[in-house]
Parts: structure tokens; C-alpha cells; sequence
């Protein structure tokens, strides 16, 4: 441990709290992170992690009492931008790009933003974007959108930007939530290099085995409160989960025998051209099906077609026996299919509504009193119900949903579309964004729904997700179904090794 | 673009009176003041604002500057570019703080803005119209003249060198400035802006301060071009004008638009007006057309943009 801070670190925290209106974000916490370290910073949602990079770069300021330390020289009542006149760079988890704007533009943004208004050379915008994706190995179209751009790229562009400026201390916030997992790979390749030329990283991810791999130390937070500051040489990712959520989870893969149950969807030879090709899958009645493969393969394109949003050129499918043919997803709903989308954030949840408006859209037609105005009571009744049987944990159900964290929000989804009572339920990745605790409590109610005769399609970019949580396991690469395995007869090493080859 | 070529195209081959010198000149100075507002406008647009306030603000613009000179002793063009832009920018800049300091969106307080310095004006002027004004403000200033065969004179007024003037000034202020992409950015995305130390308050000042500029100096050029300051002359021209823009391709919301795409918005509807009175079509079928034009320009636009 005391190897990687012999020198001056490059950031170094005591004391540090944060209150936000009476609830205490931070509460005495000590951080320090040496130069050229890759450290992680580990914790579920909702622990001060965020809270912990705002305060180093000078978002918020933390409460009196506070050192902070920046490569050996203490600093108060930090501006973001004397924060990066210091050499510390984020890469934020909502990215904060600006879509409108050209790649070029995004990556040399910190350059526009001065003391002094001043002429813009479009030319050098241009070239220190370049040099940034060139120093990534990476080339982009300078001149288009980011609004183009696919997630994956994106996160390039964000990546790319904090190392134009001559970042000393780079934070990292879910950088590879989005990425596959060569594209993870290429990421952690890139952390590497940027650490063997004296740049310290701070990572912040959900991928626990990537954490351990990546980092040298690990800083684990619990509301507010440090945990303690470990090695990763000896640390497992059972025993990570065990410190971030003070909780034990075992896992094990399901085994159930659904040979018998009746066949709830089945599709035959769909295929929309370019997107996915002579797909033939079945689902039955209580059974979680998993759908895995990279970004890319087709999966989302695919869930698309089930739900009726786009239409197959080729191919039928059927539910329940009867085939059916959907010209939008309003058709998908009325049969009973609902889909979960795996842009939760901008396509399943109306933010800035109340958790109760958000849980009963799909329905508020049946909602209605005799009147036919909608009753109070029954919404009231309908939300009361779903918070209990999934337990989102919520203050008021008047509440605006952006107020919950990333697991609870995938709650209030998931109850959304459970609200329609349907006989066949889409998961497009639907723990992006939450926590390993919070994961564990999905895919629990995925169970449920199951064990109560849903019929589930489980579609994740992780490997283990569907692994442990399917009946079956479907495997889809370039828009068509490549393998079918059942994980009581294969390990979760070979399965991996097949899927990310 | 390729709307208003077409357009010309058929308006010239519909009338014979279209594409002569005497119609074309006499439509860029009828639209000089159009245009200058129309690029102030686009940048609050582009900063994610909306401004209703500025035509009133113009006028007001007009009668204090009546005021000023008469104090001055009659004043020249030099004062009187200088007055009404000081002038512009505060009403700008009245905007810009009620917006910052108490968080209140763009829409809602200039529309409370629109209202009070309306009413504030026709209380205090009492709707008095003014003619006795000073004669450099009202003199026409020819730039260029020329007389056609048939005896007719085309020529090109001041205001359109004021708007070619403000025309590069903005491209140059939203195209070539760190202020600029600061805007742009801020219009997309406030949050990532602020985050990345762009200052919220700079931003407002600068949009409204900007579109507060244009507004005076429209104004100036608004009487020098009908001689009179009349009170409610430019009410309701703020609606033409955002919708020019907006035809233009600004986004409402921010973060889109270009200094050409609103230009060419502006002569659009002017050219489509221009055309339909040639014709002959009623004034009052006009502003239907204009809207099923915007209509049709703005929905082609989006479509190109929306997935498949």
C-alpha cells in the first residue's frame, strides 16, 4: 500500500462531510489517492461516491472542517475550473457532452471555456481533438454530431476530452457501463497506459471484477462513511459486494424443468435486413430466457419487433398459440407484451413526473371512475400496490422519480409495465445503472414474476447476469442466434469465453 | 436554401415584376430590420432561450432615444448608434437579470417584460406619435442607385449596410468566439456547461445583451426608414420574426442554428409576402401561407433527422 503514495499524492481528503438539506451525503471521510495510481472508489448508489468527485473538483464545496490536499497543496472554495486549472479532469456518469456539437468540439471544449472571451480557431479545435483520439488509438469523425454518434463512442469523446488539457488526476464515473466488453478492454488498456506515464486515475464502476483488475488500491464507501481502503492483490469480488453492502450474496444458477409449461412465444425465422437474421427462439410460460451477445448483435433491434415498434421484412411469431401481428407497440400492449428499454433514463421514465403519475401511464385509461374521470383512489391504490410487492423504497409517491436512485427508478419501471399485466415481459439490460445490492434485489423479482407464470426475456451485455438468472441462455452475434445453452451444462468461463471471442 | 431558390425561380417566372432591381432592392431594405433582429433573436435561441420582449423594446428604444437627442441638441448618426445600442443593451441586460437572478425561464419573463415596457411606454407617451424628428435620423442615406430602362430607380438604403454589419458581427460573435461555443454548449446542455466552468450569468447577459443590441439598433433603422416613432408600430413582429428563425433552422430549446439558415429564413417569408402581393393574392391569405410554409419547412427538416 505504501508503495503507490511515497510521493506527494495527488489528492488527499480528511475530514470531508457534506450535508444536503439535513441528509449527510458525506460524513468525516478520508481519501487519498497517490500519482499515476489507478485507484477505485467503490460503493452502491447513493453512498457519497459522486458527491466525493464534486467536492474535488469543486462543484461543492465540503462543510468547514474540511483539508483538501492537490498534489501536495492545500486549496479551499475550489472552482471546476481552477479544479482543471490543476490538472483534474472527470469523465461524468451522465456524460456531459454537448450532442449538438461536433465531436471536435466536445473533445476541446475545455479549451473555449476561459477568463477571456477570445477568437476560436477551428483548425486547433480540430488538431488537439485528433492528437486526444490519437493518444486513444481511436479515430472519429471530427466534424459530425455527437448526437450520432452510438453510446459507445460517446463515452470516446468523453474519454478523449479530459486528456486534451493535461489532465494529473482523472475521475472516472461508470466509464464502461455502456462498453462491450472489447471495448472495456480497449478502455482498461488505455487506464494502463495512462497510469504507467504518471497520470492517477480514480475509477468508479459497477464491474467489480474490472475494478479489481484495473485498480491497484480500493476505497470502499458505505453512506457517507469510509469502509476502508484495501489492495486489490487479495481481494475478491464476493468479498467487495460483502464491504459495499455490509450484505452476503451467494449465487447460483437456476435450475427448474420447464419441459412441460406451455410455449408463451414463439418466433420463427424473423428477420429485418441489417439488423438481425432468421431468428427462431421460443419462451414458455414461467420460463427467463437470456438473450446475450455484444452491442451490436441485434438484440435491442430484435426486442424492437417483439414489441411492435419496428416490423420484420421476413417471419412470423406467435403468443400464446395464436399468431399475432403488431403495427405498433399500443397493439404489443393490448396482447399483453411489455419492454423495458434499456435507456431508462431518457425512454422509460418521465423524470421530472411523480413516481405514482409514472407508475400508472401505461393504464390511466382503466383507471378511470365511472365519470370517466380519472380516481384518485385507484391510481392511489395501484401505486400503493406495486411500491409494496417490488419494495421500492420511496419517500412520497408524489415525488419527482429523478429523486430515487438507479435501482429504485428500475423498480418504478419494471411496476410501470407490470401494471399492464403482461404475459410476456422485455428486459433490455436492466441493471445499467444499478447497483451491485440493488441488482440483486431485480433480478429477485424477476424470479417472481416468473415463478408466477411470466414469461421473461432476459436481454444483458453481461455474460454472469444471464448466466445466473436464465432458464436458458441464448447467445446472438451479428443478428443471428448462435448458440442456445442451458448453465447447468456449461461454466460461466466457457460461456464467456465463447461470447466475448 | 433550396426552398427559397425554388421559390424565386417560380416567383420569377410567375411575374414579370419579381426579379427586377426595384423589387429586389426595395425587399432587403423593407426586411433590413427583420433581418437585424432576427440574428439577435437567433442567439438567445441558440443559448436555449426565447425573447418576446424586443420589438416593444425597440420602441422603447425609439421614443428615449427621441429624448436623448433633443437633451443632446439633435445628435448624428455616430450619437445615435451609440444611444440606441446603450439603450437596447440595458433593456437586454433588464431581461438577462430578472432571468438569472431569480431562475424564472426565458419565456415567462420576457413576455412579463413585453407587457410592462409596453404598458410603461404608452402610459408615459400617452400613444403620441412623433414626426418632428431629427433630419440626419430621417433622411434617406443612398448607398447605391441605379435607374433601369424603363426609368424606375433601384437603390439600397443605410439599414442594409447596418444589417450586413450585424449580420457578420453575430456570425463572428457565435461562429469564431470561445463566448460563442460557450453559448451554443450552454443552449444543449446547461448542466454539462456549468460543469465544465462555463458562468450561467455570463451566458444571459451576453444572449439578451446581444438580442437588447439588435433590438436598438433595429429600432434606429426602423425610423429611418418610416420617418415617424409611433408606439405600437412594432408590436407584434416579434412572433414574424421568431418564426423566421425557427424557420431557419434554430432549435427551440437551444443549442442549433446558424447565422445563414436565419437570414435565409427571414427572406423566405419576405419573398413568399413580396410574391403573393405581385400576384395579387390577398393580404389576408398571407399570413395562412406563411404558416402552412413553416409548417411544411420545419416538418421536412425534422424528418430528415428522425430515425428509421
Amino acid at each position: 500500500m505504501e508503495a503507490a503514495t511515497v510521493a506527494v499524492p495527488a489528492v488527499r481528503l480528511r475530514h470531508v462531510s457534506k450535508v444536503f438539506g439535513g441528509v449527510r451525503a458525506l460524513d468525516d471521510l478520508d481519501f487519498e489517492v497517490g500519482q499515476g495510481e489507478v485507484h477505485c472508489l467503490a460503493g452502491e448508489n447513493g453512498c457519497g461516491k459522486s458527491t466525493l468527485i464534486k467536492i474535488v473538483t469543486g462543484v461543492h464545496t465540503p462543510e468547514p472542517g474540511a483539508e483538501i490536499e492537490l498534489f501536495g497543496e492545500p486549496v479551499q472554495g475550489m472552482t471546476p475550473l481552477e479544479a482543471r486549472a490543476r490538472g483534474i479532469a472527470v469523465i461524468w456518469q451522465e456524460f456531459a457532452l454537448f450532442p449538438e456539437m461536433s465531436v471536435a468540439e466536445n473533445i476541446a471544449f475545455d479549451t473555449l471555456v476561459g477568463a477571456r472571451p477570445r477568437r476560436v480557431s477551428h483548425a486547433r479545435l480540430r488538431t488537439l481533438a485528433q492528437e486526444a483520439l490519437a493518444s486513444l488509438g481511436i479515430s472519429i469523425e471530427l466534424d459530425e454530431p455527437v448526437s450520432t454518434l452510438p453510446i459507445a463512442k460517446r463515452q470516446i469523446v468523453a474519454i478523449a476530452r479530459a486528456l486534451v488539457g493535461d489532465a494529473r488526476l482523472i475521475f472516472m464515473d461508470e466509464p464502461t457501463s455502456s462498453l462491450t466488453q472489447t471495448e472495456t478492454d480497449r478502455l482498461l488498456e488505455i487506464v494502463r497506459r495512462l497510469s504507467a506515464t504518471g497520470v492517477a486515475i480514480v475509477f468508479v464502476s459497477h464491474r467489480l471484477a474490472e475494478v479489481i483488475d484495473v485498480a491497484s488500491r480500493v476505497t470502499v464507501v458505505r453512506d457517507g462513511r469510509l469502509v476502508g481502503v484495501h489492495d486489490t492483490a487479495d481481494m475478491t469480488t464476493s468479498r467487495l459486494t460483502e464491504l459495499m453492502t455490509g450484505q452476503n450474496f451467494d449465487q447460483s444458477i437456476r435450475f427448474r424443468d420447464l419441459s412441460t409449461a406451455t410455449v408463451m412465444l414463439e418466433v420463427t425465422r424473423l428477420t429485418r435486413k441489417g439488423e438481425y437474421e432468421d431468428v427462431t427462439l421460443r419462451i414458455r410460460r414461467g420460463e427467463v430466457l437470456g438473450l446475450t451477445g455484444l452491442i451490436g448483435a441485434g438484440r435491442t433491434e430484435l426486442a424492437h419487433t417483439l414489441f411492435g415498434m419496428t416490423r420484420a421484412d421476413r417471419g412470423g411469431m406467435s403468443l400464446d398459440g395464436k399468431p399475432v401481428e403488431l403495427d405498433s407497440n399500443r397493439d404489443a400492449m393490448r396482447v399483453g407484451i411489455a419492454y423495458v428499454s434499456e435507456d431508462r433514463l431518457s425512454l422509460g421514465l418521465i423524470q421530472q413526473q411523480s413516481i405514482a403519475d409514472n407508475i400508472v401511464l401505461p393504464v390511466l385509461p382503466r383507471l378511470s371512475s365511472p365519470s370517466g374521470l380519472l380516481s384518485r383512489r385507484r391510481i392511489g391504490d395501484t401505486v400503493a400496490r406495486w411500491v409494496r410487492e417490488l419494495s421500492i423504497r420511496i419517500g412520497r409517491p408524489e415525488d419527482a422519480v429523478s429523486t430515487l436512485s438507479g435501482g429504485n427508478q428500475q423498480r418504478v419501471v419494471l411496476s410501470k409495465w407490470l401494471t399492464t399485466e403482461p404475459r410476456l415481459l422485455i428486459l433490455d439490460c436492466p441493471t445499467v445503472g444499478v447497483d451491485v445490492g440493488a441488482r440483486a434485489g431485480v433480478f429477485d423479482i424477476v424470479q417472481r414474476l416468473a415463478d408466477q407464470g411470466l414469461a421473461i426475456l432476459l436481454i444483458s451485455d453481461e455474460v454472469s447476469e444471464v448466466y445466473f438468472n436464465a432458464d436458458r441462455v441464448l447467445h446472438m452475434a451479428e443478428g443471428r442466434i448462435v448458440g442456445d445453452y442451458l448453465p447447468g451444462e456449461i461454466t460461466l468461463e466457457s460461456l464467456e469465453s465463447r461470447i466475448y471471442a | 436554401m433550396l426552398v427559397l431558390g425554388l421559390l424565386v425561380v417560380s416567383l420569377s417566372a410567375a411575374s414579370d415584376q419579381f426579379l427586377t432591381a426595384g423589387n429586389l432592392t426595395s425587399l432587403l431594405n423593407n426586411n433590413a430590420v427583420n433581418v437585424i433582429w432576427a440574428v439577435g433573436l437567433l442567439v438567445v435561441l441558440i443559448a436555449g432561450g426565447i425573447d418576446i420582449s424586443f420589438a416593444v423594446a425597440a420602441s422603447v428604444v425609439q421614443y428615449a432615444a427621441v429624448s436623448v437627442f433633443e437633451a443632446l441638441g439633435g445628435g448624428n448618426w455616430l450619437i445615435g448608434f451609440a444611444v440606441a445600442g446603450v439603450l437596447g443593451v440595458a433593456l437586454g441586460f433588464i431581461n438577462a437579470s430578472l432571468i438569472h437572478g431569480f431562475r424564472i425561464i426565458t419565456i415567462v419573463v420576457t413576455i412579463a417584460t413585453f407587457n410592462a415596457f409596453f404598458g410603461l411606454l404608452m402610459f408615459f407617451t400617452k400613444g403620441r406619435f412623433i414626426y418632428n424628428l431629427p433630419d440626419w435620423w430621417t433622411t434617406r442615406v443612398v448607398l447605391w442607385e441605379h435607374q433601369s430602362a424603363d426609368g424606375r430607380w433601384a437603390e439600397l438604403n443605410l439599414p442594409v449596410l447596418v444589417t450586413l454589419v450585424c449580420v457578420v458581427l453575430t456570425w463572428v460573435l457565435i461562429r469564431h468566439t470561445t463566448l460563442g461555443r460557450q453559448l451554443y454548449a450552454f443552449g444543449d446542455n446547461p448542466d454539462g456547461a456549468a460543469r465544465a466552468g462555463v458562468s450561467v450569468a455570463l451566458m444571459q447577459f451576453v444572449a439578451f445583451g446581444w438580442m437588447g443590441l439588435m433590438a436598438g439598433i433595429g429600432g434606429l433603422m426602423q425610423v429611418n426608414i418610416t420617418q415617424e416613432v409611433v408606439p405600437n408600430a412594432l408590436i407584434g413582429r416579434e412572433l414574424d420574426v421568431l418564426a423566421a428563425v425557427v424557420l431557419g433552422g434554430a432549435r427551440l430549446g437551444g443549442g442549433r442554428g446558424t447565422v445563414v439558415g436565419c437570414v435565409l429564413g427571414v427572406l423566405l417569408v419576405a419573398v413568399t409576402q413580396n410574391g403573393l402581393n405581385l400576384l395579387g393574392v390577398s393580404p389576408f391569405a398571407f399570413k395562412m401561407i406563411i404558416g402552412a410554409i413553416i409548417l411544411l419547412a420545419i416538418s421536412t427538416t425534422n424528418l430528415s433527422f428522425r430515425r428509421p
